[in-house]
């Protein structure tokens, strides 16, 4: 593969398209992600990802960092920082020019409308990054549970999430999982 | 975790009262983006929106819905686009790319340095089972998200917007399509539908 040959430039590449296309937010782009990291290029195993996407929901800002977790595991520093620059520049460059757009012409009915049409788009995409997850994290019945008690205590209740990752990693490392 | 919700409203002291207009400068916005994403577990939205509506006054709660709306129509992490266009609106160019440094580079060390101790320790086993029960919470988190954001829909009876969902869920999730492919029929689908549906509503 002639990606293999110059990883950073693969990297760079995959997450600068994957920006311009991640409708409803880095969650969304979950599926992509593991499309291309572990079906596409071999970067990762389904457990690597699994343990990858844990990472990044357990480390503080914003949830796009999963890709600098992918590119260190590809190219290291460099591989690092070059998927999170190209995660985030194309569509910020868009958001900058976009804005001031706006800003001039003060039509705020195409927003409105655009976002409307994208929110089922988003939450599909979202509710496939679950399964994807889902697919390669949850290997028992044990591990299903978790899964659904957390999903039921944070919908029904205020808790923070944090309290129900650690509780998940407690039980993991009791060998219960 | 659930940053791709709307922003939920935080107990606000009186946020509409009018306060002094004052110019964040580069470093302080470098620093305000900073604190938020390093608060942010679980979502840096929350934090943001404390951070800029209610604890510096930058903008009102108006004001903030109304950028965050436009920066989650966009494609991308919405957060990040957030610090760009918020940074951008006070200092331009500059004042984007300070409030960008801020939002990504410290978490992103840490990121990186947890990425580093995986890559070295990932394959002891402790580590594997710890990180496999996070997982499984993590991704209820996120169906929890998900369910959160059907609700409106459902409550709508949206059917229309529940199909479209179901069909990218599917094309996604179970056939595994590439997203670019997918996004190329849906976005002007769902585009078409949603504005033939307002035009229905107003006849």
């Amino acid at each position: 593969m002639s990606s293999e040959s110059n990883p950073v430039a693969a990297l760079v590449w995959t997450f600068g398209l994957m920006s311009l296309f991640a409708v409803g937010g880095a969650n969304s782009a979950i599926p992509e992600m593991h499309r291309a990291a572990v079906d596409v290029h071999h970067w990762l195993t389904d457990k690597q990802f699994a343990d990858v996407f844990a990472i990044s929901q357990l480390s503080p800002g914003p949830n796009v960092l999963i890709v600098t977790l992918i590119g260190y595991s590809v190219a290291g520093v460099a591989g690092a920082l070059a998927a999170t620059v190209a995660m985030c520049g194309p569509t910020a460059l868009l958001a900058y020019y976009v804005s001031r757009f706006l800003d001039r012409s003060r039509d705020a009915r195409w927003p409105a409308i655009i976002q409307a049409a994208l929110v089922p788009l988003s939450i599909g995409l979202m509710a496939a990054s679950g399964l994807i997850v889902t697919q390669t994290s949850d290997q028992s019945w044990i591990a299903v549970l978790i899964t659904i008690v957390a999903a039921a205590l944070a919908f029904a209740t205020r808790i923070n999430p944090l309290w129900m990752l650690l509780a998940g990693g407690l039980l993991g490392f009791a060998g219960v999982v | 975790m659930p940053p791709e919700s709307p922003p939920v409203a935080a107990p606000a002291p009186d946020a509409s009262a009018p306060s002094p207009p004052h110019q964040p400068g580069l470093l302080e916005l470098f620093l305000a983006f900073a604190k938020m994403s390093l608060a942010g577990f679980g979502g840096v939205l929350v934090w943001a929106r404390r951070s800029i509506v209610e604890q510096h006054r930058w903008m009102t709660a108006e004001e903030f819905n109304e950028t965050f709306a436009l920066c989650h129509f966009l494609p991308g992490p919405n957060i990040v686009n957030l610090s760009v266009v918020f940074g951008s609106r006070f200092r331009g160019v500059a004042g984007g790319l300070a409030a960008f440094a801020g939002l990504v580079g410290p978490p992103m060390v840490i990121a990186t340095v947890l990425a580093a101790l995986y890559a070295r320790y990932g394959d002891i086993d402790v580590l594997r089972r710890t990180l496999a029960g996070v997982a499984c919470a993590a991704v209820g988190l996120l169906f929890a998200v998900v369910l959160k954001m059907m609700m409106p829909l459902l409550k709508r009876r949206d059917v229309t917007g529940l199909v479209i969902l179901a069909a990218v869920f599917v094309a996604i999730g179970l056939i595994r399509w590439p997203l670019q492919i997918v996004l190329l029929v849906a976005i002007p689908l769902s585009l078409a539908v949603t504005i033939l549906t307002r035009r229905m509503v107003k006849a």
